[in-house]
């Protein structure tokens, strides 16, 4: 028989050893959607001469930094181990008070949508928070509410307010700093922004409990209504943001926004790696996502023969990859 | 050390700081304290006794805020206060280690540790800073954990020792522990002892939960007993001996507590025949290198080892649950698929896992559901199930392991931690496995189901069932198994005839102490008669 004094050093290797393969498999599993980005942009550039070009790039950009606002609160949203599928109503109908904000000034334009959209996503909140029902309900009624308040405001979606010409609003979503359009620096902004809160702040670290093991949040002593609450109100006001963008970038309230995008946000999300029962996943990921579902949306429309709605049968069967792949990392990582 | 913000005035040594008076608390008409009177004083250890579902943790949930009452008061430094969360306990000074080890499996240990009060540098959360503390937090402990690893890789003991260690970082007042030491080896419940009176000495009062009644008298100054949610007895802990202390606590009359051995195990078991469990070279990657184990009909083998020896890997491995990279596992001489659940459940091996809260219990099914869910398909016919058989069999378990339930239809989420625990035991009891592999099977149950619990499993081998017990209980070990079998990193290190070694041998044997004990009766496998 061996000796049987513990050496420290050869008793932690396979802790070590573990660890390492832990770390590998979380790793690509948060990083399985940049993979596959990186192949379908690397194909795509080699395929469509267009398609790299610096026209094309910052469209993509542009076209998804709208979704990418949704998708950064959804992504605190899902981390709290909750949903919020008001969000693609909510976007549009900040994009219409917007543009009619608009007419009577550009402050109007901001303040009316944040205004609107906030109280919404503080209801939601609260009533999630502190009355204890089902997020996946309360913002369902909140997907309708927003939805009928905006046909409403605009006689059922027959008046298109429009952005004055030559108002500094448009300038928002339009204007650019050294050829990039202030939209792709807002994302930058507020993602750094967002991964920062999320893992430097009290907040972010309470999300993240609350989504892991929300009555051991509780026990801990975190502040788990308010942060709730908080993260509610947070996904409304980027949700109504994005329709701000939307509204200087296409000078109007267009009323048919936003069908759907709700899910798309958690898509993107889910492509991102963050865990759909909370708890873990990063923001960063979270763009990945949002970038992965806009080029597969460029690369199609490249494909003259190829009809739009392959768009998303596309990201669907690539959301079902991705989200195979992740299952089938963690169980192989428990083992 | 955070500087702790308090409102309340200074209690000198020996004063009330934490107390209840005429507390009562009922969930949905089922009354769980009744009156209760309780009193820590400063710089104290204070130990709340009773039998599982007597009320102590609901009389800890009600002192901290997580519960309010539905009568009487709480008072903390001669002041009246109503908590209406646990934040604002802990804000007053009372840090508090629940039953369940409630932390965030996905997160970190360090963040675990510092949840809610992370370090920062300019206004964020320093990173660096706050492992950098964990590390040190968890060297004072002597735990040696890569600190920004997931909790929830880590095994139940250590994650109790990082419950302990987020007590532990901040300046406390009041620390309150329920059953702390369910899970630790003898070296870190040495550990949590020093911890704990390190900060007595501080003049912390403390309020300790334990069913090992042994640790009772090393460690604390004063009992408070319940029952059925009553008060019963506040003493000195030196002036209460071990069978007023249990007779107090199920309310039976000293004579009728017997004063027997410190288990209810009876004598080595007759075993027979050919064996019921063989296993061979069992490897699992890192964990396991080479295990051979025995095991007859009739015969109960003890694993034993320290943390991480690669008991609990072991077991797990022969029920599937782990995959093993080589090795043989037959039962009754049939060669068993390892690393498939379900071929060992059809072999006929079942496992009491270590982590019931994670693996098994299902919270919101009643009682009877919970028991019956293993035997269902031995229990119906056609497809149908007999209703009165299941009932009948739910009783008697319930009955034999003393399950307090409003009844057998209440949900098992509502029943308290031990009891719990019973409800498992009784599932994997009620399906008559082959071969059965016990976790710690008495973890967390008081003295009277304890003894039951024993009594059962040395029933069961008397009819010819072949066990397997991990416990980290030296009694229990030496007086239920027949054979020991000594696990160290992964390897069988020693098998011991348990006849006539004692519990102290067993430990030196454990610390690889031989030296120092020459005379212990350590024999290398196979020279055991
Ligand atoms: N949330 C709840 N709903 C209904 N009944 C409850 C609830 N919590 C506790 N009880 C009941 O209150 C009683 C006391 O439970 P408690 O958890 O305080 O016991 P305990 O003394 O801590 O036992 P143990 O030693 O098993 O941990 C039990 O009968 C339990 O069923
Ligand atoms: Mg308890």
């Amino acid at each position: 028989m061996s000796t049987t004094t513990a050496d420290p050093a050869t008793s932690n290797a396979p802790e070590a050893a573990l660890a390492n393969r832990a770390r590998f498999a979380s790793l690509v599993q948060r990083q399985g959607a940049l993979a596959i980005f990186v192949v379908v942009v690397a194909v795509a550039s080699v395929s469509f001469d267009t398609f790299a070009s610096r026209g094309n790039l910052t469209g993509i950009a542009v076209q998804a930094s709208f979704l990418a606002m949704l998708a950064l609160g959804m992504t605190f949203v899902i981390m709290t181990g909750g949903i919020d599928l008001s969000v693609g109503s909510v976007f549009a109908l900040g994009g219409v008070l917007a543009a009619w904000g608009s007419q009577h000034g550009t402050l109007v334009a901001f303040v009316l949508p944040l205004a609107v959209c906030g109280a919404i996503g503080l209801v939601q909140g609260l009533v999630i928070a502190r009355g204890g029902l089902p997020p996946f309900i309360v913002t369902l009624a909140g997907l309708l509410f927003a939805r009928g308040l905006l046909l409403l405001l605009s006689d059922e979606g027959a008046t298109t307010y429009k952005v004055p010409r030559g108002s500094s609003f448009r300038e928002l979503a339009q204007g650019e700093l050294l050829g990039v359009p202030y939209p792709v620096i807002l994302v930058v902004v507020f993602f750094a922004i967002g991964a920062l809160v999320l893992h430097r702040t009290s907040y972010g670290a309470s999300v993240l409990a609350i989504g892991g093991q929300e009555d051991a949040a509780d026990l801990m002593g975190l502040p788990v209504q308010r942060t709730k609450v908080l993260t509610y109100v947070a996904s409304a006001l980027l949700a109504g943001f994005g329709g701000v963008m939307i509204a200087s970038y296409t000078s109007s309230g267009v009323t048919i926004l936003g069908v759907g995008t709700e899910l798309e946000a958690i898509a993107a999300v889910v492509l991102g790696g963050t865990l759909l029962t909370g708890g873990a996943g990063t923001v960063l990921g979270t763009l990945v996502g949002v970038l992965l579902l806009q080029v597969i949306k460029n690369v199609i429309n490249q494909v003259g023969s190829l009809d739009s709605d392959w768009q998303s049968v596309v990201s669907g069967t690539i959301l079902l990859l991705v989200v195979t792949l992740q299952r089938f990392l963690t169980r192989v990582e428990r083992r | 050390m955070t500087p702790q913000h308090t409102t309340a005035a200074a209690v000198a040594v020996g004063d009330p700081v934490l107390q209840t008076v005429g507390v009562t608390k009922s969930f949905s008409g089922v009354r769980a304290l009744e009156g209760v009177d309780f009193e820590l004083r400063a710089g104290e250890i204070h130990t709340l006794v009773g039998e599982n579902g007597a009320g102590k943790s609901t009389l800890i949930k009600v002192l901290t805020g997580v519960y309010t009452p539905d009568g009487g008061e709480v008072r903390y430094a001669g002041e009246t206060v109503h908590f209406r969360r646990p934040a604002d306990a802990q804000h007053a000074g009372i840090s508090t280690i629940y039953q369940e080890v409630n932390l965030v499996p996905l997160l970190s240990v360090a963040r675990n540790i510092f949840l809610g009060r992370e370090p920062r540098r300019f206004g964020l959360i320093d990173v660096g800073a706050m492992n950098k503390r964990a590390r040190e937090l968890m060297a004072e402990l002597g735990i040696d954990i890569d600190v920004t690893a997931e909790l929830g890789r880590l095994g139940l003991g250590s994650q109790q020792m990082v419950a302990l260690a987020r007590a532990m970082s901040v300046d406390s007042r009041v620390v309150i522990m329920d059953e702390p030491t369910s899970s630790l080896e003898s070296a870190e419940v040495e550990t949590l002892f020093r911890v704990a009176r390190g900060l007595r000495d501080r003049g912390v009062g403390l309020v300790f939960v334990s069913h090992r009644l042994d640790e009772l008298w090393e460690l604390c100054d004063r009992v408070t007993i319940l029952r059925d949610g009553q008060w019963v007895h506040t003493g000195p802990m030196a002036q209460t001996t071990r069978l007023e202390l249990v007779s107090k606590m199920l309310g039976r009359d000293v004579d009728e507590v017997r004063a027997g051995g410190a288990t209810e195990f009876g004598a080595s078991h007759r075993q027979s025949g050919e064996p019921a469990l063989v296993v061979s070279g069992l490897d699992v990657a890192n964990r396991l290198h080479g295990v051979d184990l025995t095991v007859h009909p009739g015969e109960v083998v003890g694993l034993a080892g320290l943390l991480g020896s690669g008991r609990s890997e072991t077991v797990k491995a022969v029920y599937g649950a782990l995959k093993a990279r080589s090795g043989e596992v037959s039962v009754a001489g049939r060669k068993v698929r390892t690393g498939s659940v379900r071929g060992a459940l059809a072999s006929g091996v079942a496992l009491l896992s270590e982590d019931r809260k994670a693996e098994g219990i299902v919270p919101d099914l009643s009682v009877r559901d919970n028991i019956a869910l293993a035997v269902l398909p031995r229990m119906s016919r056609a497809g149908v199930v007999s209703e009165a058989r299941i009932d009948a069999l739910v009783d008697t378990f319930m009955k034999r392991l003393r399950i307090k339930a409003s009844s057998p239809d209440q949900k098992v989420r509502e029943l308290s931690g031990g009891n719990q625990q019973k409800v498992l035991i009784a599932r994997w009891l009620a399906t008559e496995p082959t071969v059965f592999l016990l976790d710690e099977p008495t973890r967390g149950i008081d003295v009277g189901a304890k003894a039951e619990v024993q009594a059962l499993i040395d029933e069961l081998a008397e009819q010819g069932l072949a066990v397997v017990l991990i416990s980290s209980e030296m009694d229990e070990l030496v007086e239920g198994a027949d054979r020991i079998v000594v696990l160290h990193d992964g390897h069988v290190q020693a098998e011991l005839d348990s006849t006539d070694l004692s519990s102290s041998e067993l430990l030196a044997a454990l610390a690889g102490d031989r030296a120092a004990d020459p005379q212990a009766p350590i024999e290398t496998e196979g020279q055991h008669a």
